[in-house]
């Protein structure tokens, strides 16, 4: 559903993102791991429009499923193998350009976008430390996530925040609670419910374990799994390696700025450099030996 | 709990009884004064308290506001309450025009750019002498007269004053509470977070900054009918410095915040332009002002969040709880 083609990011001088090439398939909970400075964050920044990119595409499948097609007959049908017609489809990282080049229509250029244009086509962001606004009560949170659907959406609103009341019903009881006051556990659940808000087509999480309990980074993660099973498409930053991989379909490393490793989840569980770097394998075979 | 719902329009009647006590026109002047400077500092207000803007260019809006009023109903011979609309819709387009550009400097270079923007507007109304009349500014602007009521007088116009702020407070108390106020609020505490949450801040605080201009120009405009004559003085770097000022000291994102810090700084203007001689006899301005600049540094140490973080403890009327979107 997205496709990201040369990506480079730059905060200042520093080059936080170096020609990134990547994808995220429909429905997959994909996690970007890697440590401080491997520019996890700034991508998720660049693809909710806070970063703007000094070179690369970022492409999102378009609204709908546009009809097969005699240019392209293969089209819009997920998973389906690559055919003569569509020969560079579904091969993975490299050829996506010019499968878009190939299948103009299914795919649009986003690259740049202002925030609030990311969200209105459907990407939004849980940002790093929550950011929830403290001064305003919990109804008032989740109602500022669908800002932007006001207008076209006024009557379905009280029934979307009624639905993330009843994914995090912790929140239900504390609704009209200053969402400063509440527990960082329950304001992440706040920070992920108005994200929510907005329907978003990829939901984008930066490191939502940070500061948390273990027990509540694990109600966190489950809580995750059970929204990739509503069909969210979620890319997850995250410095905790081992809860991510747990609920992750597929994950990636980054280093300094560019894809070192990536795979399913059993893959990078059981590959020897991701145990050693962030499993901390490493360490416990050393302590064995010793 | 009777009593609560009847405090504020007990206060509102007895401060609407006060022209029958106060048996002088210079104290109903100082009201009326405070009266103008409340409504300019309650859209001041809502674009440094709420937008987190700060801008240091709003006489020139209050001028441009005076000067179309003046300009309108002395050169052109529009009537007075079309002037008055003209001097409300001006600020707001020239705000709506500058607005983009400049909010997108921020912090000090936003402060520097409004500087600039009011520095601008306070050396065309000294220079455009054919148009403004120059220093010596213009005379002769008419009462203003809605429908055969000529407001001539002090007190009516004590009145007409009144009645626009206390409209303003109920409309901004609304504005509040509405959806574009909740992501005002948001913007206030972290735009980067409003911008996430898919609000486009900065087409609202284009909004607060054209709305906070629209109100600049009305008190410019009833400010022309009240003194009848305008000139460039009362429109310089100094009068928004003092803006910003009465809109910290009352208290930002407070209810009552802007009137107690246009009440404050005016009265304590005038307080010590007439204590100052009696204390230190022969004393000039300057020591009116080292005297005004103590007591703002003690208000701000001992009540940083200003005067109007007390009138949070006195719920304002017409609060609506938001339990479901509007």
């Amino acid at each position: 559903m997205l496709r990201i083609k040369g990506l480079d990011v730059y905060h200042g001088y520093v080059q936080a993102v170096r020609g990134l090439s990547m994808h995220v398939k429909e429905g997959e909970l994909l996690a970007i791991l890697g440590s401080n400075g491997a520019g996890k964050s700034s991508l998720l920044g660049t693809l909710a429009g806070l970063n703007k990119p000094a070179k690369g595409d970022i492409l999102l499948k378009r609204k709908g499923d546009t009809p097969p097609s005699e240019e392209c007959p293969q089209r819009m049908k997920g998973d389906t193998p690559p055919s003569e017609e569509c020969p560079q489809r579904m091969k993975g990282d490299t050829p996506h350009l010019a499968e878009t080049e190939e299948c103009p229509q299914s795919y649009q250029a986003i690259t740049g976008n202002s925030p609030e244009k990311m969200v209105r086509l459907g990407i939004s962001l849980v940002p790093e430390r929550r950011e929830i606004f403290g001064s305003l009560n919990v109804l008032d949170n989740l109602m500022l996530g669908a800002y932007h659907r006001y207008r076209s959406d006024k009557a379905i609103i009280p029934s979307d925040i009624r639905e993330v009341m009843e994914f995090f019903p912790a929140l239900k009881d504390r609704e009209n609670e200053l969402a400063g006051t509440l527990s960082g556990g329950l304001q992440q659940m706040l920070a992920i419910g108005r994200a929510l808000m907005a329907r978003p087509k990829l939901l984008l999480l930066d490191e939502p374990s940070v500061g948390l309990a273990p027990l509540v980074v694990r109600e966190i993660m489950s809580i995750l799994a059970q929204l990739k099973n509503t069909g969210v498409t979620i890319m997850l930053v995250e410095q905790n390696t081992r809860a991510a991989l747990k609920v992750a379909d597929r994950a990636l490393v980054m280093e300094r700025g560019t894809i070192t490793i990536s795979g399913s989840s059993d893959e990078l569980m059981s590959d020897v450099k991701v145990q050693q770097a962030y499993l901390g394998r490493a360490r416990v075979q050393a302590a064995v030996a010793l | 709990m009777w009593s609560k719902s009847l405090l504020w329009p007990a206060v509102i009647l007895l401060f609407l009884a006060l022209p029958f006590v106060i048996d002088s026109n210079y104290y109903l002047s100082i009201l009326i004064v405070i009266g103008l400077y409340t409504i300019i500092v309650q859209g001041l207000g809502i674009l440094m308290g709420y937008a987190g803007q700060v801008s240091f260019g709003h006489a020139g809006f209050f001028g441009l506001g005076g000067y179309t009023v003046a300009i309108l109903t002395t050169r052109f011979d529009w009537s007075p309450v079309f002037a008055l609309i003209a001097a409300v819709i001006l600020p707001g387009l020239i705000a709506a025009i500058i607005g983009r550009p400049t909010l997108k400097l921020r912090e000090l270079y936003l402060a520097l750019g409004t500087m600039g923007f009011g520095i601008l507007i306070h050396t065309l109304f000294n220079e455009g002498r054919e148009l403004t009349g120059g220093p010596s500014g213009i005379s002769g602007i008419p009462y203003l007269s809605i429908g055969g009521l000529s407001f001539d007088s002090d007190i009516k116009f004590f009145y007409l004053v009144w009645a626009v702020v206390l409209l303003v407070l109920i409309g901004i108390n609304n504005l509040i509470r509405s959806r574009v106020g909740r992501a005002l609020r948001a913007i206030s505490e972290s735009e980067h977070a409003a911008e996430t949450a898919g609000i486009d801040t900065g087409k609202l605080k284009l909004k607060a900054f054209i709305f906070s201009a629209l109100l600049a120009g009305l008190a410019g405009g009833l400010y022309a009918f009240y003194i009848t004559f305008i000139s460039p003085s009362p429109f310089g770097f100094h009068t928004s410095v003092q803006f910003v000022l009465m809109a910290v000291v009352g208290g930002l994102g407070t209810f009552l915040g802007p009137l107690l810090g246009a009440a404050l700084v005016v009265l304590l203007g005038e307080l010590l332009r007439w204590v100052i001689p009696l204390v230190i006899p022969g004393a000039g301005g300057e020591y009116e002002i080292i005297f005004f600049g103590l007591i703002l540094v003690f208000l701000m140490i001992f009540r940083p969040k200003g005067l109007g973080a007390f009138g949070k403890n006195l719920k304002p009327p017409a609060v609506k709880p938001s339990v479901a979107p509007e």
